[in-house]
């Protein structure tokens, strides 16, 4: 096991439950899961498993029910509100599956958000950001609208504005489940490069099992718990 | 983040021009009507402002506005004038008179009586001729609107002029001859009826004999009298009801208020205007708030804070707000520049621009709160459901 400081995530009897009474669903009964620093884990398991409960608890959007869950030793659900907006702002990138890009905002104004709400000024967040966007490959697109794009430029912009202000950790949910093969595995090498360069920490939800020859670790869930944690995908079948 | 704000807000036209439009549409109502309605209200009073050398009106106690003639005997003049702090006292003579046109047509006139050695209460400007011109024989004296448009003739010819009363002309005021020495600008009353002007014994003349004939006594306040004080003694020592001009402008207009429609027509109208302008604005930014949740969302899980998102959301209202509350406006005015030559009651006072303003917003601040109460609430984990 490694040492506390070496994690970027630590879950400790992990329960999540929606609604109450007979109504009550449990996404998440008693979770353990480490994430090591720098390491991409992803999380794969069947539909309703409580992958993305798990990753939202990760990144402090949703508060778990009970047990302990340490980002960067940071007990997220016990923070103030404002801290915990502050923590999330400075350290937590994100990636969706459906890329959640600002359809009114240009690629490079999509890519300044993060360095926004993080207090920096526009002209310099947009300088950043067409530096960013020309890491990804869009380097001739920062102006365009999102739905000028592609689905994998999009994708690469979402990933663009996951790392502009350098966050500890990227949480990416289905990064490839929309785009064909080839893109996919290019958005995963993307991911892998640029993200991990700074020894970032990737958590990724996916189905995609193309994609799982990028992870360190591959964490496996079903019915709310995680029930093995392999170093190879061959190990999953 | 304010740009971002806006931009989201402008980037889905439909919706903006959506917002925009039930703004300006409640903007224009809250304005456009009560400027009528102020119009008209002016109106009845105008024969009251027009005049305005007296500052003191004196009447029968039950007289309820200055159309309300109750007439009082000539002696009452005497009594007034016998007041203690009175500098001076006329009478004036104030009917509605059926005037035959030369066509053989007849029109109902305003007819006043004006003193005849003084002319006081005289129209408030001369287009053409003087008011001394009143002295000479049969003579009166006609407002130019009047004269344009009730009691000019039709044209000589089809689709042709109207042809205007001018110098000279007569007119008969019950069987007696009455000949045009001048025109006069008045404001309008609000039944937009000629008012002609002419000597208090001539306009008894006209009027059909009845034993009082006296309609309103004009007096002034010595300079070294309180008005307030004058008008109680008048009131005191006569009997009769006595009143500042301003005193009088709200009898009448409390008048209109109590005892015609007219308030609570463009008081519908106004309540329309500022339900349908909330309906539409206020549903149409609903929409837009509800269409971008997924986007407020993802804000949200960035970091961004609910009171950042609600300067953003009361960004956008305010935008929309003044955008919509300055077309609204503008049009108004613009309504106002278009009719100003027109027989429509019409004045935009500034307060109107404070009501509307105060009326927009309401609407907007019901819009975003709405809009609000949905993003605060909004749980950011949304974002991961595909």
């Amino acid at each position: 096991m490694a040492a506390d400081q070496d994690l970027a995530v630590s879950c400790r009897g992990l329960l999540k439950t929606y609604g109450t009474g007979e109504a009550m669903v449990t996404a998440l009964q008693g979770v353990d899961l480490d994430v090591r620093q720098g390491e991409l884990m992803m999380l794969v398991g069947p539909s309703g498993c409580g992958k993305t409960t798990l990753i939202s608890v990760m990144a402090g959007i949703l508060d778990q029910s009970e047990g302990d869950c340490r980002v960067f030793g940071q007990d997220l659900m016990h923070l103030r509100n404002h801290a915990k907006l502050a923590f999330r702002a400075r350290n937590i990138g994100f990636v969706f599956q459906a890329y959640n890009l600002l359809p009114t905002l240009t690629a490079a104004e999509n890519v300044t958000v993060p360095l926004l709400i993080n207090g920096v000024g526009r002209k310099e967040a947009l300088k950043k950001a067409e530096q960013v966007l020309e890491q990804v490959g869009l380097g001739t697109r920062t102006r365009s609208l999102p739905s000028q794009l592609s689905g994998g430029q999009q994708q690469r912009v979402a990933i663009a504005r996951a790392i502009i202000h350098e966050p500890r950790l990227i949480v990416c949910d289905e990064p490839t489940s929309a785009l064909d093969h080839e893109t996919g595995h290019k958005v995963m090498e993307l991911l892998k490069g640029i993200a991990m360069g700074r020894d970032r920490t990737l958590v990724i939800v996916t189905h995609d099992a193309r994609i799982f020859e990028f992870a360190d670790r591959i964490a496996e869930m079903d019915d709310g718990r995680v029930t093995r944690v392999v170093t190879n995908s061959s190990q999953l079948h | 983040m304010y740009r971002i704000a806006l931009k989201m807000l402008m980037g889905d036209r439909g919706k903006y021009l959506g917002i925009i439009m039930g703004l300006t549409f409640a903007s224009l109502i809250m304005t456009q009507q009560p400027a009528i309605f102020v119009g008209l209200i002016m109106r009845s009073y105008s024969f009251i402002t027009d005049l305005g050398l007296p500052d003191i009106w004196v009447m029968d106690p039950e007289v309820q506005w200055v159309d309300d003639i109750k007439p009082l005997q000539d002696t009452e003049l005497y009594r007034v004038r016998g007041v203690a702090g009175v500098a001076w006292a006329m009478p004036l003579y104030k009917g509605l008179l059926k005037a035959r046109l030369p066509n053989g047509m007849f029109q109902t006139c305003i007819v006043v009586g004006l003193d005849d050695a003084t002319l006081v209460g005289g129209p408030p400007r001369m287009v053409e001729g003087r008011l001394a011109d009143l002295r000479r024989a049969d003579a009166v004296i006609i407002d130019i609107d009047g004269a344009r448009e009730k009691l000019s003739q039709p044209p000589a010819v089809p689709g042709g002029k109207r042809v205007e009363l001018k110098v000279g002309d007569t007119l008969e005021l019950n069987d007696h001859r009455a000949v045009v020495v001048g025109f006069s600008k008045n404001t309008r009353t609000i039944l937009s009826q000629p008012v002609l002007y002419t000597t208090y014994s001539r306009a008894k003349q006209f009027a059909p004999r009845e034993r009082k004939m006296l309609s309103f006594i004009l007096a002034k306040a010595a300079s070294d009298e309180s008005l307030a004080a004058v008008t109680r003694r008048i009131g005191a020592t006569t009997g009769l009801a006595a009143y500042s001009r301003e005193e009088f402008m709200g009898v009448t207009f409390r008048y209109f208020l109590k005892n015609t429609g007219i308030p609570i027509n463009f008081g519908v109208s106004v309540m329309l205007g500022f339900i349908v302008g909330a309906a539409i604005a206020g549903q149409t930014f609903y929409s837009f708030t509800r269409e971008n949740l997924r986007q407020f969302g993802v804000l949200k899980a960035m970091g961004t804070s609910n009171w950042m998102l609600l300067r953003m959301i009361l960004l956008q209202a305010t935008l929309v707000g003044m955008i919509g509350y300055g077309l609204g406006v503008g049009l108004t005015s613009l309504f106002g520049w278009a009719m100003r030559n027109t027989i429509l009651a019409f004045k935009f006072p500034w307060y109107l621009l404070l009501f509307s303003g105060i009326g927009v917003t309401l609407i907007c601040a019901f819009a975003a709160l709405i809009s609000i109460r949905r993003v605060i609430r909004l749980e950011p984990a949304v974002v991961f459901k595909s």
